[in-house]
């Protein structure tokens, strides 16, 4: 035999070195199959699994009385998945006839080959609910929640709306988005590589979570009626613009904020009428509609004027530097330094004390005050009252204080901060320092959220906001509530009357920069009862024709609003 | 081993006793069983790809392999019943032949697919003339061993065994652009080489240079990607890359690695189940091709693919025996041949699969999809079955 040992041991050698090899491949094997699987396994479901997500409701936000003022609805996308049409001829018929569209339009949509066409959106729920119920193969009819504001207008700028994925874009809707969110859900779909689903595999659901719904201090009844004033007010004086706040100045929860013109929350990229929307840049546009969403009552900042005057005496009470029988005598002008400031009433106010002084919101008087506290001091119960810092308020966006540097303020610019001007605070500012001032010297935190809560009601989280005490004795309080108490009766604020109620209140009227434009702001607040005040409300009227007084423009629409609110919020207390 | 063979053998012998020569059912039975489950997994595996591709007809891959499945099973028969002494005189004229028709791929008779230009076309037929290369060279080099006899112990002649295959490895290469048909083709005659020789530290130093040149390869490859970017190295530096880190580039060369990877990885030790594999449908490129063995894995898990690797492990081990039993020096050098032929094949297979070496694509004998593999691998069956009856009984 031609067949030599060393051949044969050969051959075994090649046998046993391939089942060598052979065995560390299948070692190599055990390897990824066992201690690997794991991962290749998750890796691979990623691959062949596909995510749809499944939107979570919005949590709605609701007023005191539990009034829904943000809420959902239910909407459906209807769109057809080319691959599971059976018979196209019928989808489009039934679709082009039920959503209203043209047979071509549909048709085109049809036979269109793609994973999924989407034939039209924001449809409603009894739409999508026929057309499903058609069951026609290939058509999908997916339901999404919209957000719906059934007021309107009504407090827009304080609620916000929402984009295209649901989310907050201004107001309470971006400040609370993580509330009223929800968590997304999910399906799971093993599909081809194309992305066709397969059925056989069936499908893993993640159900969604709905968001919480947000309670808020905001009284629909209130901001429908100062809605209403304002409205009335800026047509009348054809002003600009009207903003009114109302605020409980114990607690700091703001009932009504209104600033018109508002926008439609159901429409809130329309330009108002009397923009030409098509003749604008996408820039312009966006501009425009910032503007419109704007809110002048925490956004912008403005010169208080008179009312300011109430700072200015609470520093100088609490200092001891005034008393409110202090005598004073106002020939019509001060000289501060080399510059003479007049007062309002040229003539002069005479001898007065202070309380008339108030009443008179004399301004040599205050200046007085001002330059007695001196510039330190002054700063110091400017900071310590809280008007260096924004008030905290639970809305996006709200502007800072413009104030002079403490090193640049002289007697002048202290003369001039001492009534009210050469800086600039937000109307929110104003309304919440003067709160302060006169609930016995607590700064508050003005805000809307007062608490979160499931669909059922169960509270799910309260807020709570930081308060400062004594930023004024309770005597300087006591004595402020008591002399804004006499403006009202019988000072330049009689026109915030109210039969048979006590209120306390100052008005302002102030000219915007530039000085000589002829442009004024016209301004009330006013605050009731008197003695124990419950509620505060801010008027502010931007540059009215005519008349521009803010006895005359601005406290009849805070007499009005008080006279309506006042016997409904002691009803609201007895319940 | 031989020592047991023996026993076995005697106890066949005693169930055969009128017949006067071997006939071997085990190696007969191993293949079937390969050819039968090849055409079940071919199914499953293409399934999906042929409905798409081919109107809806599943069946399209599964019938044209049956096709080629029966008319190989043909063949080896026909082959079986020949006596192997019969091919000796076609050893140079299948060689020529099958440079004759490489060279043939350049003409119009040759045609492309897979991104590549590999197949004939015949009469209607699609050969790879990879194939029919590897055959003639296994029948060659047998034949060319036999006749120098002693001489291919010096280097001279060790030289002239490799000569002609290397010239053919060498054209698959770069002809066909089938580096992986070539390197089987070369590896199978440094086999039939190194059985017919006495000597162990030539091969041992040409293994450990072969090692050598394929870790500095690599190893400058590395340094060059470090260096410049990848599209200095071309298709082979980046598949070298895309196997060190198959996940970085997993959007190019690395995609079919790591798709494999997952399929392997996810069938876990029992699989998802027969059919239920998810990277055939559409994920795993050449599922019912290269890469087959990954879909075995994925839907029988490591308990299928390692009775799999034991099928061919026996079927190996068939080839052992038969090879060291066979009358004469020429058969058992065809059997060599064909044992060389299938091990490389299945290890490279596997090994690419694994990701244990670089990306390179070579099927799986019996089960990946190919007609023309089919067929020619049931021949060089047929010529290891003749060789097995040559076996004289009363010689064990």
């Amino acid at each position: 035999m031609n067949n030599k040992t060393y051949h044969r041991k050969k051959i075994v050698t090649i046998f046993f070195g391939s089942m060598a090899i052979i065995l560390f491949l299948a070692v190599r094997l055990g390897y990824l199959m066992v201690f690997e699987s794991d991962y290749y396994s998750e890796k691979a479901d990623q691959l062949h699994e596909r995510e749809r997500s499944i939107k979570a409701a919005r949590g709605r936000i609701l007023d005191a009385n539990g009034t829904v003022i943000a809420d959902n609805r239910t909407v459906c996308t209807i769109s057809v998945i080319h691959n599971q049409i059976r018979d196209p001829d019928r989808v489009v018929e039934v679709l082009s006839k039920e959503l209203e569209l043209s047979q071509e339009y549909v048709r085109k949509r049809v036979e269109k080959y793609s994973s999924i066409e989407r034939i039209r959106s924001n449809v409603g729920k009894e739409k999508g609910d026929a057309i499903r119920s058609y069951n026609l193969e290939g058509v999908k009819v997916d339901e999404d929640y919209k957000r719906y504001y059934p007021y309107d207008d009504l407090a827009s700028k304080v609620l916000g709306f929402t984009g295209g994925d649901n989310q907050g874009i201004i107001g309470l809707e971006v400040k609370y988005e993580e509330y009223l969110r929800g968590q997304e859900g999910l399906i799971l779909t093993v599909t081809d590589a194309r992305g066709v689903e397969i059925d056989a595999a069936g499908e893993k659901r993640v159900e969604s979570v709905p968001g919480h719904d947000l309670y808020t201090s905001l009284d629909m009844n209130i901001q429908s009626y100062a809605t209403q004033l304002a409205r009335q007010v800026m047509e009348t004086k054809e002003a600009e613009r009207v903003s009114i706040l109302v605020m409980n100045p114990q607690n700091g929860e703001i009932m009504a904020m209104v600033d018109v013109p508002e926008f439609d929350l159901n429409n809130p990229y329309t330009l108002p009428e009397g923009i030409d929307a098509e003749s604008l840049t996408q820039e312009q546009t966006q501009e425009q509609l910032n503007r419109m969403w704007r809110n002048g009552c925490i956004n912008d900042t403005y010169e208080p004027g008179s009312t300011f005057k109430i700072i200015t005496a609470a520093a100088g009470l609490e200092e001891g530097v005034v008393t409110p029988q202090d005598r004073f005598s106002c020939p019509g002008f001060i000289m501060v330094e080399d510059r003479r400031i007049r007062c309002h009433k040229t003539a002069g106010h005479g001898a007065q004390n202070f309380i008339e002084a108030t009443m008179n919101s004399c301004n040599p008087v205050f200046i007085t005050v001002g330059l007695r506290l001196g510039v330190e001091n002054y700063y110091r119960y400017f900071t310590q009252f809280g008007l260096k810092d924004r008030t905290g308020i639970d809305l996006p966006g709200e502007a800072g204080t413009i104030m002079h540097k403490m090193e640049d303020m002289k007697a002048v610019e202290l003369a001039t901060v001492s009534f009210g001007q050469s800086f600039q605070i937000t109307p929110i500012q104003l309304a919440t320092t003067v709160s302060s001032i006169i609930n016995g010297g607590n700064r508050i935190t003005p805000h809307l959220a007062v608490m979160t809560a499931d669909r059922e009601g169960t509270e799910m989280k309260r807020f709570s906001y930081p308060v400062t005490e004594h930023i004024v004795s309770e005597e300087t309080s006591a004595t402020m509530r008591m002399i804004l108490e006499q403006v009202v009766e019988s000072g330049s604020g009689k026109n915030g009357y109210v039969e048979g109620a006590r209120v306390g209140g100052k008005t302002a009227t102030s000219q915007t920069l530039p000085r000589g434009s002829g442009r004024y702001i016209a301004s009330f607040l006013g605050f009731a009862p008197a003695d124990d005040p419950q509620v505060l409300a801010l008027a502010i009227v931007h540059t009215p024709q005519g008349n521009y007084y803010g006895s005359q423009v601005a406290a009849p629409v805070v007499r009005q609003l008080f006279e309506n609110i006042l016997p409904y919020l002691e009803k609201m207390d007895y319940n | 081993m031989a020592g047991k063979e023996r026993y076995g053998n005697n106890q066949r012998r005693r169930q055969t006793r009128r017949q006067e020569t071997f006939f071997d059912y085990t190696l007969l039975f191993v293949v079937l069983f390969l050819l039968a489950f090849g055409l079940v997994m071919l199914y499953s595996a293409s399934s999906y790809d042929a409905s798409l591709n081919y109107r809806g007809d599943s069946a399209y891959f599964l019938r044209k392999q049956a096709l080629s499945t029966v008319l190989g099973l043909v063949v080896m028969i026909v082959v079986a019943n020949i006596p192997y002494h019969f091919w000796e005189r076609f050893a140079f004229l299948g060689c020529a032949v099958s440079i004759v028709l490489i060279i043939l791929v350049l003409t119009p008779l040759g045609y492309e697919s897979h991104g590549a230009r590999r197949w004939l076309m015949i009469l209607g037929f699609s050969i790879q003339p990879a194939e029919i290369a590897k055959v003639a060279v296994i029948l060659f080099l047998a034949s060319l061993i036999c006749k120098m006899g002693r001489k291919t112990r010096s280097w001279k002649g060790f030289a002239m065994v490799l000569a002609l295959p290397g010239v053919i490895s060498l054209l698959v290469w770069q002809i066909t652009e089938n580096m992986s048909s070539a390197i089987i083709i070369f590896g199978i005659a440094v086999l039939m080489l190194y059985v017919s020789s006495p000597d162990y530290k030539r091969f041992v130093l040409l293994g450990i240079a072969g090692i050598a040149v394929c870790a500095l390869a690599v190893f400058v490859i590395v340094k060059i990607n470090e260096t410049q970017s990848t599209s200095a190295l071309g298709v082979r530096g980046a598949r070298i890359l895309a196997w060190l880190d198959p996940e970085a580039y997993a959007s190019g060369k690395g995609f079919q690695t790591l798709q494999s990877l997952y399929a392997i990885g996810s069938g876990g030790i029992l699989g998802k189940g027969l059919g239920q594999s998810k990277q055939k449908l559409g994920f795993m490129p050449e599922a019912q091709n290269d890469m087959i063995f990954s879909i075995i894995c994925e839907e029988l898990g490591l308990f299928g693919a390692v009775s799999i690797l034991l099928m061919f492990l026996l079927l190996i081990w068939r080839f052992m025996v038969i090879a060291n039993n066979a009358s004469d020096l020429f058969g058992a050098l065809l059997v060599v041949g064909v044992m060389g032929h299938i091990a490389i094949q299945v290890i490279l297979n596997v090994a690419v699969v694994t990701n244990t070496i670089p990306n390179t694509g070579i099927s799986l004998p019996f089960i990946s999809y190919g007609g023309s593999s089919v067929m020619f691998l049931l021949a060089e069956i047929g010529l290891v079955l003749s060789v097995g009856r040559g076996i004289h009984l009363k010689d064990l």
